[in-house]
């Protein structure tokens, strides 16, 4: 089980640690509501040290990652990042990533945790091109910094440096409390905040200094738990949940991320075919009308009781305060408003179909 | 933490207590400070059968399902209504405003068979 740089911080601020893709991660302190409503009204820290980071180099880097990637690499300006997807030839997810453009031969992906080993393998296998590919996911530590008021104390402690107003999915190389960082304006809460990728051996350094800092704002570090609320609310896919490699990405919420038009790419051929024949099924999201949680797996049924779809995640969040959660439903009944029930526990329980998201932040 | 002396316990952190011919059942101070908050707690019918070991009721947190045991068999013959609206009684108050469930027609040497105070202390390694 590996350990992210921040594990003796973790547990010195009492978090509870679980395995999580191989590593020990807290998935609360305080409590999941508390850490939730942190990050909803002020600020939340969170170590994020065990997602992968993989450079891209070279100069054809770019060419690499438009055949590799779903979205449209050449759209990208050096200092900006984009929501991306590797496809297989299926047109299935094997992993969603964040592409980050440094220069027009540099670029580094941010890569789920569970995935990294195999989306380097694959990013290595399939690249048709001399781009340099480099694991680099053992050097970098990674802190989320998401709330309201998560800009502010960036602000607080690095004045000149965040002056510039970095925009959404933009990021900058600077150097913060000595470390040399990249800061760049993205998050998986549905909040306004920032990812800040830095030396490993310097993580545990910065996160206290966010922590003391934040004081004064009320920040609360914050485990997985709280991050899989705040993204559920926000309606950002999780890999494993609403992305497999087994589903297509157009079936799984993803649709506005595919670029069909920019040439070809892995996957582009499936998805065309897909299209063509018509979609079949559609990502959702639902309400329960009814007492009870339906979660990832629980079989959903129209009003007729015929099977129609299954929930990808489900729970109970603290800002919606209702029983909530998406689901992959076929096409006829994914439309919002229409009536549904859901098999939990071998009980029926009714819901509906609402648009998504269930929270919109600053961004969404 | 918390062990009342006059509660009966099991290994799945439930808690039995027996007033006149009632058993009232919740779970215990550690079990709620495993499972963290709860937001539902999913409660049997009032005159449904349970069986010893078997599924009593499910209670919820942000994260996942956790089953709850019976820790006797007996009829349902009350459920807490109050966790409906507030699943975090179980949170704030184990033994008290947070027990899920009154048992019933059970057999008293099912309930003296079950963990003392002492015994269920050891367990959990308090």
């Amino acid at each position: 089980m590996k350990h992210t740089p921040l594990y003796d911080e973790h547990v010195a601020l009492g978090g509870k640690m679980v395995s999580f893709a191989g590593w020990q991660m807290p998935v609360q302190y305080k409590g999941i509501i508390a850490e939730h409503s942190a990050v909803r009204e002020r600020v939340g820290l969170f170590d994020v040290s065990h997602m992968g980071e993989i450079w891209v180099t070279g100069e054809e880097a770019e060419r690499c990652l438009q055949y590799l990637t779903c979205n449209d690499v050449a759209r990208l300006r050096d200092g900006m990042a984009q929501y991306s997807a590797l496809l297989n030839d299926d047109g299935g997810v094997i992993d969603d990533l964040i592409v980050y453009r440094f220069a027009s031969d540099r670029y580094l992906l941010c890569v789920n945790a569970s995935n990294t080993d195999e989306v380097f393998e694959w990013i290595v296998r399939r690249n048709a091109t001399d781009a340099v590919i480099k694991n680099v996911s053992d050097e970098f530590g990674q802190i989320a910094v998401q709330g309201p008021q998560a800009l502010s104390l960036l602000k607080d402690m690095a004045p000149e440096a965040f002056v510039s107003g970095v925009k959404r999915f933009g990021f900058v190389e600077v150097i913060l409390e000595g470390i040399p960082t990249i800061i760049a304006r993205t998050g998986y809460t549905g909040e306004d905040g920032v990812e800040i990728f830095l030396p490993a051996k310097d993580t545990s350094v910065l996160w206290n200094r966010l922590l003391e800092t934040g004081a004064v704002y009320g920040i609360e570090p914050c485990g997985l738990g709280a991050r899989d609320s705040l993204r559920l609310e926000a309606a950002y896919p999780l890999h494993g949940h609403e992305l497999s490699k087994d589903v297509s990405i157009l079936e799984s919420g993803l649709s506005w991320i595919v670029r069909i038009s920019k040439g070809d790419f892995i996957g582009r051929s499936a998805l065309c075919a897909s299209r063509d024949e018509g979609m079949k099924n559609s990502l959702v999201g639902f309400f329960l009308d009814e007492p009870g949680i339906a979660r990832q797996g629980d079989v959903v049924r129209s009003k007729g009781g015929e099977v129609v779809g299954v929930v990808t995640s489900g729970t109970k969040t603290p800002t919606i305060q209702r029983a909530l959660g998406m689901a992959r439903v076929s096409v006829e009944h994914a439309k919002a408003g229409t009536p549904l029930v859901f098999v939990v526990r071998n009980r029926e329980i009714g819901g509906h179909v609402v648009s998504l998201p269930f929270y919109k932040g600053l961004f969404a | 933490m918390d062990f009342p002396s006059e509660y009966k316990y099991t290994k799945d952190h439930e808690w039995v207590l027996v007033v006149g011919n009632e058993a009232t059942v919740g779970i215990t101070e550690f079990a709620q400070s495993e499972l963290g908050e709860l937001v539902f707690v999913d409660l049997p019918s009032v005159g449904q059968a349970v069986e010893q070991n078997g599924a009593l009721c499910v209670v919820e947190s942000t994260k996942a399902a956790s089953d709850v045991y019976a820790p006797i068999s007996g009829i349902v013959a009350v459920v807490n209504e109050a966790l409906q609206d507030e699943p975090g009684l179980v949170n704030t108050s184990p033994y008290g405003d947070g027990w899920m469930v009154k048992i019933r027609d059970f057999s008293q040497e099912e309930v003296s068979a079950l963990m003392s105070a002492d015994e269920y202390k050891a367990l959990v390694g308090a």
